[in-house]
């Protein structure tokens, strides 16, 4: 913002009328500019203390060892050290097993959810808090409830008594390493999944009604107008969410703890956010988990490069 | 609730009224609300009475639909051992000293942002809209580093309720959600108060917060749900038994006490939520879509 006003003009004794004004003008700038850095600095304190400046502190501290209160540069000892965690490959294993499953079942499911809910005309209101009902639980709740009632192995458990009714195998959960993890899909998409079909049928409200009609026109049927309408119609926040999923899953944390205790049967259960944890405040070793958090958020930015490429390519 | 034609979507309205269509659409309809009870209050009630299910009960096959003897006393117990009075609390002075802070310090930083536009504030704004890509598990580590020695002042904020407060301040979608709603409040407005001699204070106080009520609602109703619901970070910086969260405290007893108890305490855990969401569930719906679609 120049400042128009030459210098001298306001001392002047016979001021003239824009003068005035530019100096007023002037003043109101330099007040508006303290005034409002004075509303920010609260915020901008706790984003530069607890954002900004551990972010910086997490890719210092990966490079750096620190025995009893002594810090030294290390270089890539931590790194190496974290690769050779025999828990390490697993857990990317594990995680990106995870990934793949939650984004057939927790992102496929709550798309069709929502197309469903947004063809009803009654008990609209119902359905949606019944959706949205899980997420509002604390996660640590509904998860004790998974794992006491839903996923007792014995037969008394929840999931075991209605498999034994329908005449199918009953399952060991939690006890098996393979059950493990869809055991903790289901869960974690039981309790999440509101929040997709809401953001999914707010998209779907805008989709506009003559694209169906002049679909269906030209002879197109229910799932030809589904496949050549609501998903291109729905593309960008389609995009989106799956990005989003993506970074939630990654971060998965609190059901292994919970429905696992941690690693579950033969490492079955560990995932990157829980060796992070693991490391950082039980092996007493914040550097190396510095650096695990560090490959994390490489792999995600990886995963974002891919997500801009692939939304900007169609425009 | 039925929607008025004028709005279609994917199955037409008129093909609904049909013969065959409106028994499908009866059909469907009702398999929903059956399907979805059973999905998503099922396991509400298995969780409810299950808990009022004694020891010998809970593990008997098959399982019993209704509790024979419905006793409250896991409930009675779990409120006793576990200390619950003391975590709700807990729980409770933490979410409201966050939406305190939220609202007090985000709403300054939103209003300079959208209307006082400072020298670079759109480079700050940058810079907090940027942390909303960084995982927060990636910052974990960091983070509890700093809060365990702050630098410069070199205090520890362990057991501290500012440990909690303090980092939620620095909520990026908060900003977002706050400026992106005053940007909608009319300039004029703004020069009229100025015209009147409000002063920048005056005129948040007076003019933008009486008009950003729904959306300072949605931001409190996120804040104090978030506390709720969090865990690992809790954990970590409310180390000691007293200062715990009612999660946490929770999590911490589950391996010395009887499943029945824990479930029990889970349930107690979940009731300030739920009564949340039931009462305010229009405004936690609408700001919840409120802050995605259009972005």
């Amino acid at each position: 913002m120049a400042i128009i006003t030459a210098p001298g003009t306001t001392e002047k004794l016979g001021r003239s009328e824009p003068a005035i004004r530019n100096n007023a003008r002037r003043n109101r700038k330099i007040r508006d500019n303290v005034t409002g850095h004075a509303f920010l600095i609260g915020a901008v304190l706790c984003f530069a203390l607890f954002s900004w400046y551990p972010m910086i502190r997490g890719i210092v501290m990966s490079f750096q060892r620190t025995k009893r209160g002594v810090t030294t540069w290390v270089g890539w000892d931590n790194y190496t050290r974290i690769v050779a965690d025999p828990s390490f490959w697993p857990a990317w294993k594990n995680t990106f097993y995870f990934t793949v499953l939650a984004l057939i079942l927790g992102y496929a499911v709550p798309f069709f959810v929502a197309i469903l809910l947004n063809e009803l005309r009654h008990a609209k209101g119902y359905l949606r808090i019944l959706v949205y009902l899980p997420v509002m639980l604390p996660p640590a709740s509904a998860l004790f409830l998974f794992k006491f009632y839903a996923y007792d192995p014995s037969d008394a458990g929840l999931f075991n008594a209605i498999l034994k009714s329908l005449h199918l195998p009953t399952s060991q959960w939690m006890q098996s390493a393979d059950a493990t993890m869809p055991a903790m899909v289901i869960a974690s998409t039981w309790m999440n999944m509101g929040g997709a079909v809401l953001i999914y049928l707010a998209s779907l409200q805008n989709i506009p009604g003559e694209l169906y009609e002049a679909a269906e026109l030209d002879g197109a049927g229910l799932w030809r107008r589904i496949w050549n309408v609501t998903i291109p119609q729905t593309r960008l926040i389609l995009a989106l969410l799956a990005m989003m999923q993506i970074v939630a899953t990654m971060q998965l944390f609190i059901e292994p703890l919970i429905l696992a205790n941690g690693a579950g049967t033969e490492d079955s259960a560990t995932t990157v956010a829980y060796l992070i944890y693991q490391h950082g405040f039980f092996q007493n070793d914040l550097n190396g988990a510095a650096a695990l958090g560090v490959i994390m958020l490489v792999v995600l930015a990886a995963f974002s490069a891919v997500y801009v490429r692939l939304t900007t390519k169609q425009d | 609730m039925a929607q008025e034609s004028g709005t279609r979507t994917l199955v037409s309205q008129a093909q609904l009224r049909r013969g065959r269509g409106r028994i499908v659409y009866w059909t469907l309809l009702a398999t929903i609300i059956l399907g979805f009870t059973l999905v998503f209050l099922g396991p509400l009630y298995w969780m409810v009475t299950g808990a009022l299910k004694s020891g010998t009960e809970i593990a008997q096959t098959p399982p019993t639909l209704w509790p024979q003897h419905p006793e409250t006393d896991n409930y009675v117990n779990a409120w006793h051992d576990l200390n619950l009075a003391k975590l709700l609390f807990n729980t409770f002075y933490y979410a409201i000293g966050a939406v305190l802070f939220q609202l007090i310090l985000d709403t300054a930083a939103a209003y300079a942002l959208s209307k006082l536009r400072p020298a670079l504030g759109n480079v700050i704004l940058g810079a907090m809209l940027a942390t909303l890509m960084i995982p927060a598990m990636v910052l974990i580590v960091p983070q509890y580093v700093t809060v365990i020695d702050l630098p410069i002042v070199h205090v520890n904020l362990l057991d501290s309720p500012f440990a909690i407060w303090l980092p939620l301040v620095a909520n990026a979608f908060n900003i977002f959600l706050l400026k992106r709603f005053f940007d909608s409040i009319p300039e004029d407005l703004m020069a009229a108060a100025s015209v009147d001699g409000a002063g920048p204070l005056r005129t948040l106080w007076s003019i933008i917060l009486p008009m950003s009520r729904p959306i300072l609602g949605v931001v409190s109703i996120f804040a104090v749900t978030y506390v709720w619901k969090d865990f690992l970070w809790p954990k970590l910086v409310m180390p000691s038994a007293e200062t715990r969260t009612v999660s946490v405290g929770i999590e911490a007893f589950s391996r010395g006490t009887s499943m029945n108890e824990i479930v029990a305490a889970s349930v107690i855990a979940a009731i300030p939520t739920v009564i949340i969401f039931l009462i305010f569930q229009r405004n936690i719906m609408s700001g919840l879509t409120a802050g995605s679609v259009k972005g």
